[in-house]
């Protein structure tokens, strides 16, 4: 059974029709990277999945409960996928430790000692636990994405988003960002990432979906589309003739 | 100039002076705790409120905004008895600045809600909370940071502007000052001093506000 279950679904800002009807299904377990053009309809697939978009046809399903955009609802389907932002989008008023404890207090009125605990686990698995006291401002990029991994986390969700999470790193802090990543897949963590790290799409993901004009282009193994791509669309994106 | 300087009425007027002061800075402490959490619920209602009570809060605002705090007073001390709603003199100096302030304050706080970057709602929202927690957990305290300076004049504006409460015979310290001169006819004395007061007041409120601010806002730790 599938763990995400994405069926003809359709989104529309105004007349602009941004996903076309899109069918995917992940499985427990797997890590899905999303590639294709700025415009493509990426991000909001993802945040149509997280329910920050309601969709306008076609349905959602994350492990069995049906996305629909009423309340308790999109708390219980947050609850279970957690989404990793660009921009990190860290509280800027609270320190790491701060940042992880916040959802588990406010949302699962966890009491703050366990709160505390969860968070400095959560921060030891991403390498920072020694940065528990720290402000965001007081940390490198890379080590802001790593806290919102955390912060994601530490929400004990069975899947997890990532939208660009590395596009706005400096070229050097992205391999940090990574490494948490996939030792995260190598855990068994449901990922859906949108990405532009093309060599860790080939290492690390089971399956690439080429994304093209709201539809999905081209689906398979990273051997297959890379090594084969079909359409001249996809060529063109990889840069391969 | 032969004008002879004469403090010396200063000593038997003491008491007058510092029952002034104590009113003074009740009436600012008070309004601005409440007028600012009025303000801080003004301002959520006006940006991620219910619709219905948009229109309400606006008119409250926008009436408040364009009207003198002397009337406003007036309004609440000498027109609301005809409603049968009476209250003693300060009860309503404190209301008046409450509902002054209440209404300056929102329109700041606003400002610095509109400023926060749409990623800080969307990270809320992804983490489980409602939009009631995200704002309460995530945006306030930002959007306080972000405009704490013009919030922190505002408020001392009011303390400034409070003398007029002497008007309804609320028993500040420009009622004090006044009281004072008309017993000792030594008016450029006494103002001199009431002056000084409201001086070192406005100052003191300043330091405080200040250091609230450095309080209730996170700081890098100094290296
Ligand atoms: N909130 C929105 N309102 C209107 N149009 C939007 C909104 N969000 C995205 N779009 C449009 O949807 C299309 C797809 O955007 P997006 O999903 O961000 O693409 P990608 O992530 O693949 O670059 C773009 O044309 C964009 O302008
Ligand atoms: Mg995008």
């Amino acid at each position: 059974m599938s763990l995400i279950a994405i069926t003809e679904v359709k989104k529309r800002f105004g007349d602009n029709e941004v996903l076309k009807g899109i069918s995917i299904d992940v499985a427990p377990g797997e890590v899905v990277a999303i590639i294709g053009k700025s415009g493509s309809g990426k991000s909001t697939l993802l945040r149509c999945i997280n329910g920050l978009e309601t969709i306008d046809e076609g349905s959602i399903v994350v492990a069995g409960a049906q996305f629909l955009p009423d309340e308790v609802h999109l708390k219980a389907l947050r609850l279970k996928v957690g989404m990793i932002f660009q921009q990190f989008n860290l509280f800027p008023h609270l320190t790491a430790g701060g940042n992880v404890m916040l959802s588990q207090m406010v949302v699962k009125k966890t009491p703050k000692k366990d709160a505390e605990a969860v968070a400095r686990k959560m921060l030891d698995r991403v390498g920072l636990a020694h940065k528990f006291d720290a402000l965001p401002d007081e940390l490198s990029g890379g080590q802001q994405q790593r806290v919102a991994i955390a912060r994601a986390l530490a929400m004990q969700p069975i899947a997890l988003l990532c939208d660009e999470i590395t596009s706005a790193l400096d070229p050097e802090l992205v391999a940090e960002v990574l490494a948490v990543v996939k030792e995260l897949a190598a855990e068994g963590m449901t990922l859906v990432m949108v990405t532009h790290e093309m060599r860790f799409a080939r290492d690390v993901c089971s399956r690439v979906v080429f994304m093209h004009q709201g539809r999905v282009h081209e689906i398979g193994a990273p051997e297959e589309v890379f090594a084969n791509p079909r359409t001249p669309e996809l060529r063109q994106f990889l840069g391969v003739q | 100039m032969t004008y002879q300087f004469d403090f010396g009425w200063l000593i038997g007027s003491l008491p007058v002076l510092l029952k002034g002061i104590r009113i003074t800075v009740q009436l600012i402490l008070i309004g601005a705790v409440f007028g600012v959490a009025l303000g801080i619920a003004c301002a959520w209602v006006r940006t991620l409120g219910p619709k219905w009570l948009k229109p309400v809060v606006a008119t409250y605002v926008e009436l408040i905004r364009n009207t003198p705090f002397l009337i406003q007073l007036f309004f609440i001390f000498f027109g609301l008895p005809s409603l049968g709603i009476r209250m003693s003199e300060l009860t309503a100096a404190n209301l008046a600045m409450i509902v002054n302030l209440g209404a300056y304050s929102c329109e700041i706080i606003r400002a610095g809600i509109q400023a926060t970057p749409r990623g800080q709602f969307e990270a809320g929202a992804s983490l489980a909370m409602t939009p009631f927690q995200t704002f309460w957990h995530v945006v306030l305290v930002p959007a306080l940071q972000r405009i704490w300076p013009a919030l922190s004049s505002q408020i001392v504006m009011v303390m400034l502007g409070s003398a007029v409460v002497s008007q309804i015979a609320a028993e500040d310290l420009t009622f004090a000052a006044n009281f004072i001169q008309s017993r000792n006819f030594r008016a450029f004395e006494t103002y001199i001093v009431s002056t000084l007061i409201y001086l070192a007041l406005a100052i003191l409120l300043r330091q405080l506000l200040a250091g609230l601010g450095w309080m209730l806002f996170p700081r890098k730790a100094s290296r």
